[in-house]
């Protein structure tokens, strides 16, 4: 395991690598646009009025902050530590998604490009690229493998309603990682006018440290309300990991309060040893794909591997290149839930606290009921709950066996 | 300028054709696409049909820079099998009797990764590969594998882009060896037409920063635009086109139509014939230029 550092904050270096992870592996026809992203983000940045811009739209658009809730019943339940929920599904559009595409929407526009291309898997980024392109007028194209659109029915409509054009993606798996390579060959072919505005922490740099930017709010705002709340810092930060930016959104202010611990769940899917999962760290090993190195579900000669899981959000052979980082240096632990655990996490929660989750993040909600027991009563853990469940109800009606609308 | 890799297959072939005034005809064709069988018969027939550089892909299951045609080779080939030892194997055979075409890999850096980029560079050089092309090695990321090409004296050939402005092109220069390729279209492989006048003017402007032979590819679908394109160029590469007949003549299950092979090849003769004859009569002044350190 790596030394202690002073700082785990000061990622990347300035050709965008973490460590071994992340850099720009891609074509030539996109090096000189996202070289021209970095700059444009770089002087976003420094500009204050882009900061206030922003802050207004989190604020009165999207609805922040999101509120800390005490889910007493499930504390209740797990009778050891106090769980709280970061409540990101209370947003906008219904997940975290928002706090990444309104900054890099308003970014495009500095940019002048008029026509956005997302990929999505869950269909969250979708809808909330979709929305964000409704708002400021611009063209939106979303990429979505056809088995998401399957499985995601809800947002596909939802993405239609605000105007945008989702194209099913047949190849391969036909989830997240082909909606990827279908919107990286749109974007090398439609480089005057279009922005790639990438939905996690991951693709080429200056992406995974962009959306983590944007995402940092969601631990800023844990800061500031659990020191209302408790007068401290958490003890424990969980939140799933598809690609991974809701997590590093929640850790990234966190890093260097060597006390709070930090927890990322994948997707173990029917399990990991299994093969069926979408597990990058737990069952991949480091690998360049989508434009960073990071660790990927791959066989031995370099092929990928197509992930499962119920969550078509974490649907994803990779994991951002921060998060592979993190990993080495033994900052945060990454583990696993099953689908299965998932699922008993999704129902406990909508009948305890009546919240219906998304899949994802009752990925870490299972986590969460496995060690909150252990714990003592003055322990305090956070869930980021980043999305609502109502996109999921087919694929859990599906799964339990029952069906949408029987009556019961 | 440096010569990075002084003397190969490569610089000989380009100074060969220089003398005799014409482009390369380079061809793309899949690693055991559809199958191995079809493959190799392909593989000895290019020469012969007018191939002047093989180039070769090593199929990813994630082709982000390619369309619909190489994918669905990359597909058939992965679906048949083949590994980057594989590839290297087909081309050590076919260095039993073919030693002066060059063999020029292309791929995803991925496999490469996976394999080591000193073992795979020092296995590519002993089965008598001449260079690779890198689709998502930027320079930027390169010099992790460019060391150990460099060091088995096989050329890493780097893309310039229309994208590539005057103020980044140095850049891909200062490390591009054997030729430089020239992208035609804004585009994934396959999908539009290349404009000519567009990448003379292009080519013509990266005369003036480089020594090294410039190819044009992505986008050359027929024997007329090949031979447009060779009126500049020094290299000429066609590969959907190539792999879209193979599309073409096989079954559900991949299995090659009788006469596929010779169907593949007269289409690479006809290639071969616009790109010999497409400066002889009218305006043939653009030539080769010396290729760096050639001869030294
Ligand atoms: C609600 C929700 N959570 C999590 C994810 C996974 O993405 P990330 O790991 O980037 O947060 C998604 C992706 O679609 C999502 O919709």
């Amino acid at each position: 395991m790596a030394e202690a550092r002073n700082t785990y904050r000061d990622g990347p270096d300035d050709q965008g690598h973490f460590g071994l992870f992340g850099g720009r592996y891609v074509a030539e026809t996109l090096m000189p646009l996202i070289l021209e992203v970095e700059r444009a983000y770089d002087a976003a940045r420094a500009d204050p009025s882009y900061a206030q811009e922003l802050e207004s739209f989190l604020t009165t658009y999207a609805g922040r902050p999101s509120p800390l809730y005490f889910a007493e019943r499930l504390t209740e339940r797990f009778g050891g530590a106090k769980v709280y929920f970061k409540r990101d599904e209370l947003n906008h559009t219904g997940s975290h998604k928002i706090n990444n595409c309104l900054g890099q929407i308003l970014l495009a526009k500095r940019m002048g490009k008029t026509r956005i291309i997302a990929e999505t898997g869950a269909g969250q980024h979708g809808v909330a690229t979709a929305t964000v392109c409704a708002r400021f007028g611009l063209e939106c194209v979303v990429y979505m493998g056809a088995k998401d659109i399957e499985r995601q029915k809800p947002n596909v409509f939802r993405m239609n309603l605000l105007g945008a054009d989702v194209r099913a993606v047949e190849k391969g798996s036909a989830t997240l990682k082909e909606a990827m390579n279908e919107a990286l060959r749109d974007w090398v072919a439609n480089v005057d006018d279009t922005y790639y505005l990438i939905g996690t922490a991951a693709g080429p740099h200056p992406y995974p440290t962009m959306v983590r930017d944007f995402q940092s709010v969601i631990g800023e705002e844990v800061r500031e309300q659990m020191d209302a709340v408790e007068g401290r810092l958490p003890d424990t930060l969980v939140a799933c990991i598809g690609g991974g930016s809701n997590a590093i959104g929640l850790f990234h202010p966190f890093l260097d309060d060597s006390d709070v611990r930090l927890i990322g769940v994948e997707a173990a899917g029917k399990g990991i040893d299994t093969g069926e999962h979408a597990a990058s760290i737990s069952g991949g090993n480091p690998g360049v794909l989508h434009g960073n190195r990071t660790f990927l579900l791959q066989e031995d000669g370099g092929q990928i591997r197509d992930a499962h899981s119920i969550s078509a959000g974490l649907d994803y052979p990779g994991i951002g290149p921060e998060h592979a980082w993190l990993h080495l240096q033994g900052r945060v632990d990454y583990v696993s839930a099953t689908d299965e655990e998932a699922l008993a996490a999704f129902q406990l929660c909508s009948k305890l606290e009546g919240i219906i989750p998304a899949l994802e993040p009752s990925h870490a909600l299972s986590y969460v009921g496995k060690i909150a027991p252990e714990l003592p009563a003055d322990h305090l853990i956070v869930i980021n709950l980043c999305g609502r469940g109502d996109k999921d109800v087919f694929t859990v009606a599906d799964a339990l066996g029952t069906e949408v609308g029987a009556g019961s | 300028m440096s010569a990075l890799v002084a003397e190969s297959r490569l610089t000989r072939r380009f100074e060969k054709l220089k003398e005799k005034n014409r482009a390369a005809l380079v061809t793309f064709i899949t690693a055991n696409d559809p199958d191995p069988a079809l493959f190799r018969q392909l593989l000895e027939g290019l020469p012969t049909a007018g191939a002047d550089i093989i180039e070769l892909g090593m199929p990813f299951s994630d082709p982000m820079a390619d369309g619909p045609s190489v994918q669905l080779s990359s597909q058939r080939a992965l679906q048949a099998g083949v590994s980057i030892d594989d590839v290297l194997g087909a081309v050590a055979d076919m260095r039993e009797w073919e030693m002066d075409t060059p063999v020029i890999l292309m791929g995803y850096y991925n496999p490469i990764y996976r394999y080591g980029p000193a073992e795979f560079s020092e296995a590519a050089a002993n089965a008598g590969v001449d260079g690779v092309i890198i689709v998502d090695l930027p320079p930027e990321e390169a010099e992790e594998l460019n060391q150990h090409l460099r060091a088995n004296n096989l050329h890493m050939i780097f893309l310039a882009a229309p994208t590539t402005d005057e103020t980044r092109l140095p850049r891909v220069l200062d490390h591009a060896s054997g030729f430089v390729y020239y992208v035609a279209v804004k585009g994934v492989t396959g999908t539009k037409s290349a404009d000519v006048s567009e990448v003379s003017a292009r080519v013509a402007a990266m005369r003036k920063q480089t020594d090294l032979p410039i190819g044009v590819g992505f986008g050359i679908r027929t024997a007329a635009q090949a031979a447009e394109m060779a009126r500049f160029a020094d290299a000429v590469v066609v590969g959907s086109a190539i792999v879209d007949i193979i599309t073409d003549g096989i079954d559900k299950d991949r299995r090659p139509q009788p006469g596929l092979a010779a169907r593949v090849l007269d289409f690479v003769k006809d290639l071969a014939n616009g790109v010999q004859t497409a400066r002889l009569g009218g305006d043939n002044e653009t030539s080769v230029k010396t290729s760096t350190g050639a001869g030294a």
